[in-house]
């Protein structure tokens, strides 16, 4: 059942990166509860405009929760209160009608503000280009059969699969740190005989890359778990820890 | 090797190696303590005591423990900091809304001060007049003379307000076991979806049995063991 409710939006507004931030209220009317968040957003931007004031910059591509361009941080929880969605996918029904809504970017020295509520998260592409592929030729493609791969494995390796990058674990992490996203894409190919064959390098260098960009250090708080919009598992932490130990014995 | 110890992962693998370290000690000074209980005078302590005070312990073994209370309260104290800054220097205006993350594991550096602050008045009660100044009664059993470990034990028992702060920092341990030991298990790998349900049980039992032992023998000693 359709439903509209009026907000007032606390929203962090920043020039650029060197500018001093600060938080900007507005109200927004008639907002239909089956909307999504950012076309909520949407809504707010064309108001300011018409007012012929600045719109409130913020990220998206896809809008359907599988690029992981959208982030913001709403009302204390990275992608908003509802569970394993991204922000494109929140709907406005998970707001009651009157209700504050804060909405600040990802907060970590790793992802530094670009303006408003964007934040710089090229180092999730450095911590990639470290390491994060095969670079083995595969050849053509194989008979499905010739190379039987274990169900678990295979499911294993899809879950670590479906991160999107979207850094919400760093933004969710009281130590700022990386290592569910590097767990995840360390995991995707170690459990694969493909990235078998530049594991070892693979695991010390995205780690690498990761401690030098300025990412905390993993407590085990579970706490990116819980906001990943795809539920990446921390059992893939574990495992990271287990390839970067072998990694650096075999040295 | 050299990049190993400072990179995150080494510096945690540390940190569970040392932890995992105390968890033993603990152990073996819960054992001792529960002979407090046994009914013969303080004998049976005062023997545990006075093994403990051997050279070959005293020397030897009792080092090896200072540095692993100091590698893991370094470690712990270099990494909250690095921590603190990879955060990042502006804080959430929204709060932290994030459900189901234990208390514990995001308060294991408060939880470990609380530990060390009990362990300092801990050390001044009786290493420093065991093992240093050696201000202690003697006592002779079965023709050793030793020191009336139990005697001193037993006294600083007798005083509410110790057997009160002992309870607070034994069940600050429990608290900073609860998630330190699983997590020691992680760090190193040794975990996947099974067993970090494993390894949070046993920790969690283990950590509540460390903690209410510890607590039990300092209530009954007040309440049943004073002369
Ligand atoms: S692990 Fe989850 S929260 Fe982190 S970047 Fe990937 S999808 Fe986003
Ligand atoms: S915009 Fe692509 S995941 Fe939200």
């Amino acid at each position: 059942m359709e439903k509209t409710i009026n907000l007032t939006l606390k929203v962090w507004r920043q020039a650029n990166a060197t500018a001093k931030g600060a938080f900007e209220s507005y109200e927004v009317k008639n907002i239909s509860t089956d909307s999504s968040f950012l076309e909520m957003l949407d809504i707010l931007n064309e108001q300011l405009i018409n007012e012929n004031k600045e719109p409130v910059a913020f990220d998206h591509d896809c809008r359907e929760g599988i690029c992981g361009m959208c982030s913001l941080y709403v009302n204390g929880r990275p992608h908003g209160p509802d569970d394993e969605v991204t922000t494109c996918q929140l709907h406005m029904r998970k707001f009651k009608d009157g209700e504050t809504i804060t909405i600040e970017p990802w907060r970590s020295a790793g992802f530094p503000v670009i303006k408003d509520l964007i934040v710089n998260r090229n180092a999730f592409d450095s911590i990639i280009a470290a390491g994060g592929y095969v670079s083995v030729g595969t050849g053509g493609v194989p008979d499905g059969n010739a190379m039987p791969i274990p169900k678990v494995d295979a499911d294993e390796a899809m879950d670590a699969a479906s991160c999107i990058g979207c850094g919400a674990c760093v933004a969710a992490c009281k130590n700022g740190s990386a290592m569910l996203f590097v767990s995840a894409k360390v995991s995707q190919l170690a459990l694969l005989p493909q990235g078998k064959v530049e594991a070892a390098r693979r695991a010390k260098n995205m780690v690498a890359k990761m401690d030098e960009l300025g990412f905390g250090n993993c407590t085990n708080t579970g706490a990116c778990e819980v906001e990943c919009p795809k539920g990446v598992s921390i059992a893939n932490i574990a495992r990271l820890n287990r390839e970067y130990l072998k990694a650096k014995c075999l040295d | 090797m050299g990049t190993f110890f400072s990179s995150s992962i080494g510096k945690k693998f540390v940190m569970s190696l040392s932890g995992l370290f105390l968890v033993i000690f603990l152990l073996v000074h819960l054992s001792i303590n529960a002979l407090l209980l046994v009914p013969d005078g303080g004998e049976m302590f005062n023997n545990a005591a006075h093994f403990m005070a051997l050279p070959l312990i005293k020397y030897g073994l009792q080092p090896v423990l200072f540095v692993g209370f100091i590698v893991h309260i370094f470690y712990a104290t270099m990494l909250t900091s690095i921590n603190n800054k990879a955060r990042g220097s502006v804080k959430y205006a929204g709060g932290n809304n994030t459900k189901d993350v234990m208390w514990a594991s995001k308060n294991m550096y408060v939880l470990g001060i609380t530990v060390a602050a009990f362990m300092a008045v801990h050390l001044c009660d009786y290493w420093v007049p065991l093992q240093i100044t050696g201000n202690v009664e003697s006592t002779t059993l079965h023709g050793t003379e030793m020191h009336d470990t139990y005697a001193l034990v037993n006294a600083a028992f007798s005083q509410c307000w110790r057997v009160a702060l002992y309870v607070v920092g034994a069940l600050g341990l429990s608290l900073h076991l609860t998630h330190g030991f699983w997590s020691a298990f992680q760090t190193l790998g040794a975990s996947n979806s099974l067993w970090r349900k494993r390894w949070t049980v046993i920790g969690t039992i283990f950590a509540w049995v460390v903690g209410v032992s510890f607590s039990l023998i300092a209530i009954l000693q007040h309440f049943f063991y004073q002369a």
